[in-house]
């Protein structure tokens, strides 16, 4: 496999915690991995050091062979990385329309109003496209946030619990929406998540964190069924054999 | 107000104003250049607030553009308005692209207060600079327009007509400016900065070329003062000046590009008329009319013109 994106024994702390111990992680184009992981394992702190929002104290991060840490946010989306975030960062006094004209005008896209409204579809926004990003329902504003990042045609789409806070027989919907909207585009999606649910139907692959290490990495049905992921990860009580 | 009808707004007030300037006397429409003089640097100001940040130190290049234009015809011996108001605006655009490298870099209370202190530093300056006039400042004639030299006695209504001419010009820019997309990158940046940054836009560039773009129209603004005044002091760069354009913004409201003129036109009027009839309490009168502001109107007046749009 060549990777798109590998991470090569990456550490971070915030005094006596450490966020990131040790981590090395490689991944494939046009693959979806689902990141696991209790709060405070390291998950979030994995995709802000790949998005430059963190600098790792020690280790590397490239992207197609071009090393990431020390480089801005902004450098970083400009060579194809971006994000959703776990709260959504919109701006909340534009409309879901103008939230999208900001985002495919800084992307510089041909036709802004067309591409606009063709993502509002996609998305399922076009009801919500006069509304203010700030009175959207919870939902609504997760879909928007990855509509934002998709504007810019992204090689790798770092999804940051994309359905926390909302309502359990919508989360599937929202997905659907996601993974649809990646299909056949060739992205490479990192989606951190806590339904396991939700891991196991679109993940290809799931890679479980504990204290700021991977303690499992492969497919759905072995990570999941691994005991160090259903005692750490999952918080099953998990017994020994007689 | 939709954009089209901002626009024809802006024409019928300009073609009003150019009126005024022909035949309305000659105390009103000193009254109406200072209004429109101190609009041109609320409407920079409006620019920056719409970017999310409020400058307490736009009287530093309301000053320059004052003391630029002033000392071109003082010391240079050049008593063309054109070239005066040329040179304020330049004046003030070029510190300002060499003070925005830092400033861009500040938000919130750190950015008013480093900007509060840049036009201190001008006060401080011009006080003590006899070769200045020092607090007394010094006036300034100017003969003509263009090269064409004006009759006495029509000199203030022809600044008056320039200055209505350079209203239409900077509020329809600024307009058009603000309906375009960097117009929503900036009301983007005053909502999310993280955001922008992370789709890819430079914020601290965007803030940049917002504050130099809002100098110089303080630096127009100033120079039109100077011209319609026809002396300048210390006082143009005073950190009450600063304050008084960020009363003004607050008075309009950042809705669009007319509020500022509106707003500095009330404002005038209304120190003019609580200075005559309670000389002693007119500060009063008008920290009265910003409580009252605040209170029932957080937009601005203009919200008075937009909601009534809305109600029809």
């Amino acid at each position: 496999m060549n990777p798109v994106l590998a991470a090569e024994g990456l550490q971070k702390s915030f005094g006596a915690v450490t966020a990131a111990a040790d981590i090395s992680l490689s991944f494939g184009r046009d693959s979806v991995t689902g990141l696991i992981g209790a709060n405070g394992a390291g998950k979030t702190t994995f995709l802000n050091m790949v998005t430059g929002y963190l600098k790792p104290d020690r280790g590397s991060i490239r992207f197609d062979g071009r090393e990431l840490t020390g480089r801005t946010p902004r450098e970083i989306t400009a060579l194809g990385i971006c994000r959703s975030f776990q709260i959504p960062q919109l701006f909340q006094s534009l409309s879901v329309r103008e939230n999208l004209l900001v985002a495919e005008g800084i992307a510089r896209a041909e036709r802004v109003e067309e591409a606009t409204d063709a993502l509002l579809e996609r998305f399922g926004l076009a009801q919500y496209a006069e509304r203010l990003a700030g009175l959207l329902p919870e939902g609504i504003r997760k879909l928007l946030d990855v509509a934002m990042a998709l504007v810019a045609k992204p090689t790798v789409l770092l999804l940051d619990e994309p359905t926390s806070g909302v309502a359990a027989d919508e989360k599937f919907g929202i997905m659907d929406v996601v993974m649809g909207a990646v299909r056949g585009e060739g992205v490479t999606v990192l989606f951190v998540e806590h339904d396991m649910d939700i891991v196991s139907r679109y993940a290809g692959r799931v890679v479980a964190f504990y204290d700021g290490r991977v303690v499992a990495d492969g497919d759905p049905a072995s990570v999941l069924g691994a005991d160090a992921v259903r005692r750490y990860v999952i918080g099953e009580e998990v017994h020994a054999p007689r | 107000m939709s954009r089209d009808r901002t626009l024809t707004a802006l024409a019928a007030a300009s073609a009003a104003l150019l009126l005024l300037a022909a035949i309305a006397p000659q105390w009103l429409v000193f009254l109406l250049a200072l209004a429109l003089a101190k609009g041109l640097v609320v409407l920079g100001l409006v620019l920056l607030m719409r970017t999310g940040l409020v400058s307490f130190g736009q009287g530093l290049y309301f000053g320059l553009g004052a003391y630029a234009a002033a000392l071109l015809g003082h010391r240079g011996g050049i008593a063309d308005a054109a070239l005066m108001i040329a040179a304020g605006t330049a004046c003030a655009a070029a510190v300002a692209a060499i003070l925005g490298l830092l400033l861009a870099r500040y938000r919130d209370i750190f950015f008013a207060m480093l900007s509060l202190a840049f036009s201190m530093i001008l006060y401080g300056v011009l006080v003590k600079s006899s070769a200045l006039g020092s607090t007394d400042g010094f006036n300034l004639h100017a003969k003509g327009v263009a090269g064409v030299a004006l009759a006495a006695g029509v000199e203030r209504r022809v600044f008056f007509a320039l200055s209505v001419i350079a209203m239409c010009g900077a509020a329809w820019l600024l307009h058009r400016y603000l309906s375009s997309h960097w117009g929503r990158l900036s009301e983007a940046i005053r909502d999310n900065e993280l955001r922008v940054e992370y789709l890819g836009a430079s914020v601290y560039r965007v803030v940049y070329v917002n504050y130099v773009a809002a100098c110089a129209l303080a630096g127009l603004g100033g120079a039109f003062a100077a011209l319609a005044v026809g002396h300048v002091d210390p006082e143009t760069a005073y950190w009450t000046t600063s304050g008084e354009f960020v009363f003004i913004a607050i008075l309009g409201g950042t809705g669009n590009v007319l509020a500022p003129f509106l707003a500095a036109a009330i404002f005038e009027g209304l120190r003019t008329v609580a200075s005559q009839y309670a000389p002693n309490v007119w500060q009063m009168t008008l920290g009265f009319a910003m409580l009252a502001i605040i209170m029932f109107l957080p937009g601005g007046l203009w919200t008075l013109v937009s909601g009534r749009r809305k109600a029809a």
